[in-house]
């Protein structure tokens, strides 16, 4: 079962180490981690896909807790969250399947962000789900490069993490 | 928020500073070129600077300090590699929950990251085995890590803390204050139970009709073993320790059944097994302790009592937690339980006890292992206990009377062979008042046997009983036993003689042959009051009995004594 926690810590060099090491040498594994300065310039926020049973989560959560740097733990997989992430697809284009490729970026209210006699790059935002679907259609095209940012995550509502 | 007038000094004068601000007295350590400024400060200060011969040792050595006074113990080494041969130490503190502070030198910080003379990444080295770690990047923040460092290692659970100090930072000079408050947003450690948790503990442990309590180091750490001992009364509950536990209540409290675990004694095993539930207060259910954790405790509820979360339903699922401090938490429940209908349940122990009790073959002529340390326990009772790790660990577990908590210190999670005489030399220095015997093996003695040296240039008279038996021993015996008796590369008799090892040292040497040497070598060891070894030969293959081989429940055990 995936999980996504969203963790508080300190904006310090080193923090991102101390929580990528905490989960090497426990043995939990990362799906995805995507970090960013939050509205308070001293803490950053990170965003966490986790693979496990509850156990594991639990384990995890209490792990992160210990670190000194993390402020706070909070699994928001369970609520009702906004979850996006985008993707930069750098697909084979030419004269041919060009407009293809547009009307295909037009449906996913994806944008072409740059385009050249032999490619177009796709830039697309959206939950997995969908990031997945357009990636699955491009490819008959021919994926040169695809970069992902990670999952990030607020839940719904007034509620703070 | 500053504090008195403040003034301009350099950051190694800072840290002296900070160093005394913390009350610290003594500091364990080796110098280096990174930390020339430090040193030059050392010389003219009143703090007590044990020169050692090797860095591991600083660490070991303030580890024992800590471990004997409650107090934060403090190691320094330059960087590079003094800094590594730190690690050893400070992962022994890490697993053990130990209390100290590590400062390292680095190169300046205009040449961190370039692979200059004497670089390494002791931070990023040191990250999985310390409870913290600083990089000190301006000396302006030299005071508040300082005191960050103390208030990390010393509180919730206690562990190792790290700083390291960049030639640059410690020649810089700042406005000196003191900080007098910590603020750790991310570090706030529970210490007071949960109410509604030790009521409901309190309701189950008053049904129970065959309790146990298992007592791990977190006792000892939190200065709980008057509350332990009342507690286990309260109840009338046997008490099993863990290695970490020893002397948490009295070896001769009639309701202490001793350790439990690979080399328990049975009646603890018997009683952990049998039993309908156990309260595990401050412990935290290791694999020596519980063997097959499928088969452990089958028909037990589970109270946990433990300052860190995150030991909780670790290893085994747990029926009611409880996360705080042992001392607090268990004056509470004190207050909320009854006595438990254990009478049977005492009387069965007490069968056990007698069918099952610890021995050995005894022997007039060839000095076994067990004797020395019951003779040890005759002749220096009250004495602190320090061991090594192997076959002689387990019988100083087993065989010595313990009175008190903080008299038996050894490296119960890391198992690190040469852990004993350097702490048996920070224990010292720690409580000069009470006598310091090292249990050594003659393999573990040699692996910091340069810290003689140590002993005798700042007149620590520490007695080091090495149980020689020409073998790793513990290695030897799961040969013995798993591996069809092929001693491959356990045999090392005829390494070295350590009577004329000790008196190359200007140490006292002395040998035992036979079991009636024993006695007087030990008393004429401690009379000396001079650093002394005492060579003892003892049975080469004798076993440590009883046995859960590794892997098995804990009620499945090797009798191996009669072999």
């Amino acid at each position: 079962m995936k999980h996504t926690l969203a963790v508080l810590v300190e904006n310090r060099s080193g923090v991102l180490t101390r929580v990528a090491g905490l989960f090497s040498r426990r043995g939990y594994n990362i799906e995805s981690l995507a970090v960013g300065v939050t509205e308070d310039l001293s803490v950053s926020r990170m965003t966490i896909v986790v693979e496990g049973d509850d156990n594991v989560l639990e384990q995890v959560t209490k792990q992160l807790n210990k670190l000194i740097d993390v402020i706070k733990v909070s699994d928001i997989g369970n609520d009702e969250a906004v979850e996006r992430e985008l993707a930069l697809i750098k697909v084979t284009a030419d004269v041919n399947t060009r407009a293809e490729i547009i009307q295909i970026a037009n449906i996913f209210r994806a944008r072409i962000v740059d385009v050249a006699p032999k490619s177009m790059t796709v830039e697309v935002t959206g939950d997995e789900a969908k990031l997945q679907a357009i990636e699955k259609l491009l490819r008959q095209f021919g994926i040169k490069e695809m970069v992902r940012t990670g999952k990030i995550a607020l839940s719904r509502g007034p509620k703070k993490v | 928020m500053k504090t008195g007038s403040t003034e301009k000094v350099t950051g190694a004068k800072a840290l002296i500073k900070c160093l005394e601000q913390e009350h610290v007295d003594t500091l364990f350590g080796y110098p280096g070129g990174a930390l020339l400024p430090i040193y030059d400060e050392l010389y003219d200060s009143d703090l007590r600077h044990i020169l050692v011969r090797h860095e591991q040792a600083a660490a070991h050595a303030a580890d024992g300090y800590a471990r004997v006074t409650g107090k934060t113990g403090v190691c320094i080494a330059t960087s590079g590699p003094g800094a590594t041969n730190l690690v050893t130490g400070i992962a022994t503190a890490y697993m053990d929950s130990v209390p100290i502070v590590a400062l390292t030198g680095q190169v300046p910080s205009s040449m961190i990251g370039n692979d200059a003379f004497q670089e390494a990444n002791i931070t990023g080295i040191t990250q999985p085995i310390t409870k913290h770690n600083y990089l000190v990047q301006d000396a302006n923040e030299l005071p508040r890590v300082v005191k960050e460092a103390f208030h990390i290692a010393s509180t919730g659970r206690q562990g190792p803390v790290l700083i390291d100090l960049p030639k640059d930072i410690t020649t810089s000079e700042i406005e000196f204050y003191y900080p007098e408050k910590v603020e750790l947003r991310g570090y706030k450690p529970t210490y007071k139970g949960n109410l509604q948790q030790i009521k409901r503990a309190a309701e189950e442990i008053t049904k129970a009709e065959r309790p146990v309590i298992y007592a791990g180091g977190g006792i000892i750490n939190s200065n709980a073993s008057a509350e332990l001992v009342q507690f286990a009364e309260a109840l009338m509950a046997p008490v099993a320790t863990t290695l970490m536990g020893i002397g948490a209540i009295p070896t001769e409290h009639f309701l202490n059944v001793g350790m439990l675990g690979m080399h328990g004694s049975k009646y603890a095993n018997y009683a952990i097994q049998e039993s309908d539930l156990i309260i595990a207060v401050g412990a935290r259910f290791d694999d020596r302790v519980t063997g097959k954790l499928e088969s452990f405790a089958p028909n037990a509820k589970i109270v946990h009592i433990d300052i860190d979360p995150a030991e909780i339903s670790k290893n085994i699922p747990v029926h009611i937690p409880i996360v705080g401090d042992a001392k607090q938490i268990l004056k509470m429940l004190i207050k909320y339980v009854k006595r438990c209908k254990s009478e049977p349940w005492l009387a069965k122990i007490k069968e056990w006890k007698k069918e099952f009790p610890l021995t050995y073959k005894k022997d007039s002529k060839v000095i076994q292992p067990q004797f020395v340390i019951e003779k040890i326990s005759e002749i220096c009772k009250d004495a602190i206990l320090v061991t090594e790790v192997g076959q002689h660990q387990m019988w100083a577990a087993q065989f010595f009377k313990y009175s008190e908590p903080r008299t038996f210190l050894t490296s119960g999670g890391l198992g690190t062979m040469g852990y004993g005489y350097p702490a048996a030399l920070g224990a010292k220095v720690g409580r000069p008042e009470k006598l310091v015997v090292d249990i050594s093996g003659d393999g573990s003695f040699q692996m910091n046997s340069q810290e003689l040296a140590t002993a005798v240039q700042n007149e620590i008279p520490v007695v080091a009983v090495i149980l020689n038996n020409g073998y790793l021993g513990m290695v030897r015996q799961w040969q013995e036993l798993f591996f069809d008796r092929r001693y491959s590369y356990t045999d090392i008799s005829g390494s070295v003689d350590f009577v004329k090892l000790a008196e190359a040292y200007g140490a006292l040497g002395l040998r035992a042959e036979r079991p009636s040497e024993v006695g007087p070598a030990i008393e004429a060891a401690i009379k000396s009051e001079r650093p002394a070894v005492v060579d003892v030969r003892v049975e080469c293959e004798a076993n440590v009995s009883p046995m859960v081989p590794a892997g098995a429940a804990i009620n499945e055990i090797l009798d191996l004594e009669e072999n």
